[in-house]
């Protein structure tokens, strides 16, 4: 790549617009993961009682869909992530890819 | 207990967690391996395995003819055989039988370790995964030193890497030696020897090809063997979490009521299983020791590798997804087998023995998921999981031994020593020489550390891979500002840091060095939260005070690279480097 195309692609309105959407996108479900996590581990260092209480009558306590939800909630926003990257943003790439190589 | 329980890379984290066998203790399953009785049905099924993936390896081996193809399969894997290889590579035997058996002694503080494992994949996802596919060919030091002065960063990259592996090597070795002690009746050292010569024949043949293929074949079996435990448990109890948990608690109490408790504490006893127990000593401990798991993962150079192997950027990211979904499913039945066990194996005569007065498990702890599969699978089965676990060591060593020879033939030899300017060929021959050399030093260090407790290298390479490589990584991606001097000093103190920390904390200082209880100079189980934080500070320190030439040229290159890293256009197309 050289540097006229390099400055063009860097200047190139679609590039601006997948930089901020993506990286945005990004960093908001970095930080859902922290708060999730932090959240979880914080909880067990302060409040164990919280995740020990029981749901009703039986055994089952909150702990256990707490920390299901946890591992479910990693899994569905990293899917998320892909699927919109994979679909909008690789549309997006393609668009600048088509603009910097015309 | 430390020591079998010390298989790998959770159990390690696990003991050095908790002050040195403080939770465990419940179970007091403490004790030397005791060789087993030899086992010809699972001998017989690991056989089956090796000859079968040996076939792989000749295939392999006939398509391996670059460095390229030795590195990265040629770059033809597709992201849904990438994530599987990528969750083989993350789910080995010491998850499996480790958490297992966590969750069988302790109940829900199992799950806070599974959960701790997976928490990094969605950060890897989000800012790296797609850049390091986009910018690197071969290594993360590609990556790391793409915009910087290469000798030195690559010079760092490869230290890092090479001190990563061997201490996750040390540990695989170790304990597949103790494993396969307890699983088949095999001696120790026939045990080690037996580990570094197929995965020697894997690598060098094969490459990445064949150790990728191996890593696929070995997390389908993991994966179908743990389902259909935790099949067969559920269907026992209707499919009801309710009526498994109720039935576990039953069986707590039973077995606290045996010891002599009064009822109260008895019923405590059983109920403590559901939920957090002594996972945390302190805050602090405990944020640390989630920021190793967490940003460890991110930084573990045979991990970053496998984002090579694919064609795309879009690949990279589909490989991610599939490893993420497969390691949460795999961490869900682990928690369901170990529950299992405490209703199947904890109260079947047949599985336990008594020692020095005190009722466990035969064989240790760790033989859970294993008594288990004999309990709900009989004899071919447990014969099927024990196969299983000693693959699954031999598909983990393999991949450490690719990327640590990966580290001295690409970063070191042809872009150090030889300036960028040695051929394919000279390039692949130094790194089947590294191969060997390190199959054999990894047979000796296994030797030599066959009576050492383990649980320290393993956290080890976690916090390392967090303090040193992670840092580097992350801020030459998405900070335009650092510099190579920045990234050297920044990553060497990580390093140091991290490795004089754990030596000074409670699991070295007092559990393996023998000091008093309560002496260690570094109270916390994990440097993590400080030899990162210092790395950082140090990179960025470092680096807005470096006035030299060289530093205007490392800043004047991040455009190029972000718009690389972020478009792909000048990318490697793997395939044909």
């Amino acid at each position: 790549m050289d540097d006229s195309m390099l400055q063009r692609i860097a200047n190139s309105p679609s590039y601006k617009t997948l930089r901020t959407k993506r990286l945005k996108f990004g960093w908001m479900l970095t930080i859902a993961m922290l708060v999730v996590y932090y959240g979880f581990i914080t909880l067990i260092a302060f409040r164990k009682d919280v995740l020990a209480t029981p749901m009703g009558e039986g055994v089952m306590t909150w702990g256990i869909p707490v920390g299901f939800g946890v591992i479910v909630f990693t899994i569905v926003v990293t899917a998320i992530y892909v699927l919109r990257a994979n679909s909008e943003y690789d549309d997006l790439t393609e668009k600048v890819r088509r603009e910097a190589l015309k | 207990m430390n020591r079998i329980l010390s298989v790998g890379r959770f159990i390690g984290l696990s003991a050095l967690m908790l002050a040195p066998g403080a939770v465990f203790a419940a179970g007091a399953l403490e004790g030397e391996i005791q060789q087993q009785p030899t086992n010809w049905t699972a001998i017989g099924m690991f056989g089956f395995f090796v000859v079968a993936t040996l076939f792989i390896t000749k295939w392999a081996a006939a398509k391996t003819k670059s460095a390229a193809d030795f590195y990265t399969g040629g770059g033809g894997i597709t992201g849904f055989q990438n994530g599987l290889a990528i969750a083989g590579d993350y789910m080995s035997a010491a998850s499996f039988l480790g958490i297992s058996a966590a969750v069988m002694t302790n109940g829900y503080d199992g799950l806070i370790y599974s959960i701790g494992f997976l928490v990094g994949w969605p950060i890897l996802t989000f800012l790296m995964a797609e850049r390091l596919r986009n910018l690197g060919k071969f290594t993360f030091a590609d990556v790391a030193a793409f915009r910087f002065a290469q000798t030195p960063v690559r010079m760092f990259a490869a230290l890092s890497t090479l001190v990563v592996v061997a201490f996750y090597l040390i540990a695989q070795m170790v304990g597949a030696g103790q494993l396969i002690k307890l699983l088949f009746g095999l001696e120790y050292l026939y045990a080690v020897i037996i580990v570094g010569a197929l995965m020697m024949v894997y690598v060098l043949f094969g490459g990445m090809t064949a150790t990728t293929w191996v890593q696929i074949i070995k997390a389908c079996l993991l994966l179908g063997g743990a389902s259909f435990m935790a099949f067969m448990v559920m269907s026992h109890f209707g499919f009801s979490f309710e009526g498994l948990f109720a039935k576990s608690v039953e069986v707590k109490s039973a077995i606290a009521t045996s010891d002599g408790k009064t009822p109260e504490e008895a019923a405590a006893a059983g109920l403590s299983i559901m939920g957090p127990g002594k996972f945390v000593k302190d805050p602090i401990s405990a944020i640390s020791f989630g920021m190793a798991l967490m940003f460890g993962t991110a930084g573990l150079p045979h991990i970053l590798m496998r984002f090579f192997t694919v064609p795309s950027a879009k690949e990279a990211r589909k490989s991610v997804m599939w490893a993420t979904v497969w390691i949460g499913y795999f961490y869900l039945l682990t928690f369901i087998i170990g529950f299992g066990a405490i209703v199947f194996v904890l109260t079947n005569p047949d599985f336990l023995e008594i020692k020095d007065g005190v009722t466990g498990l035969v064989g240790g702890s760790n033989m859970a998921a294993i008594h288990l599969a004999k309990a709900v699978g009989g004899n071919v089965f447990l014969g099927f999981i024990s196969a299983v676990a000693f693959a699954t060591i031999l598909a983990v060593v393999a991949g450490l031994t690719l990327s640590g020879a990966s580290a001295v033939s690409h970063d070191l030899y042809s872009t150090v020593f030889k300036k960028g300017q040695a051929d394919s060929a000279s390039e692949l021959k130094v790194s089947r020489i590294t191969t060997l050399a390190l199959g054999v030093v990894a047979v000796i260090l296994g030797i030599a550390f066959e009576k050492q407790n383990i649980a320290f290298m393993v956290s080890l390479a976690f916090a390392i891979a967090a303090s040193a490589n992670f840092p580097v990584l992350f801020l030459s991606l998405l900070w335009k500002g650092m510099t190579t001097r920045g990234a050297v000093i920044g990553g060497l103190l990580g390093l140091t840091a991290s490795v004089v920390l754990t030596v000074l904390s409670p699991s070295v200082w007092e559990a393996t060095l023998g000091h008093e209880k309560g002496t260690a100079p570094f109270p916390y189980t994990s440097p993590a939260l400080f030899s990162m934080t210092l790395a950082f500070f140090a990179i960025w320190f470092f680096s807005i005070t470096d006035k030299s030439r060289r530093a205007e040229q490392d800043k004047a290159g991040y455009l190029a690279q972000q718009v690389r890293s972020e478009t792909g256009i000048g990318a490697s197309a793997a395939s044909s480097h």
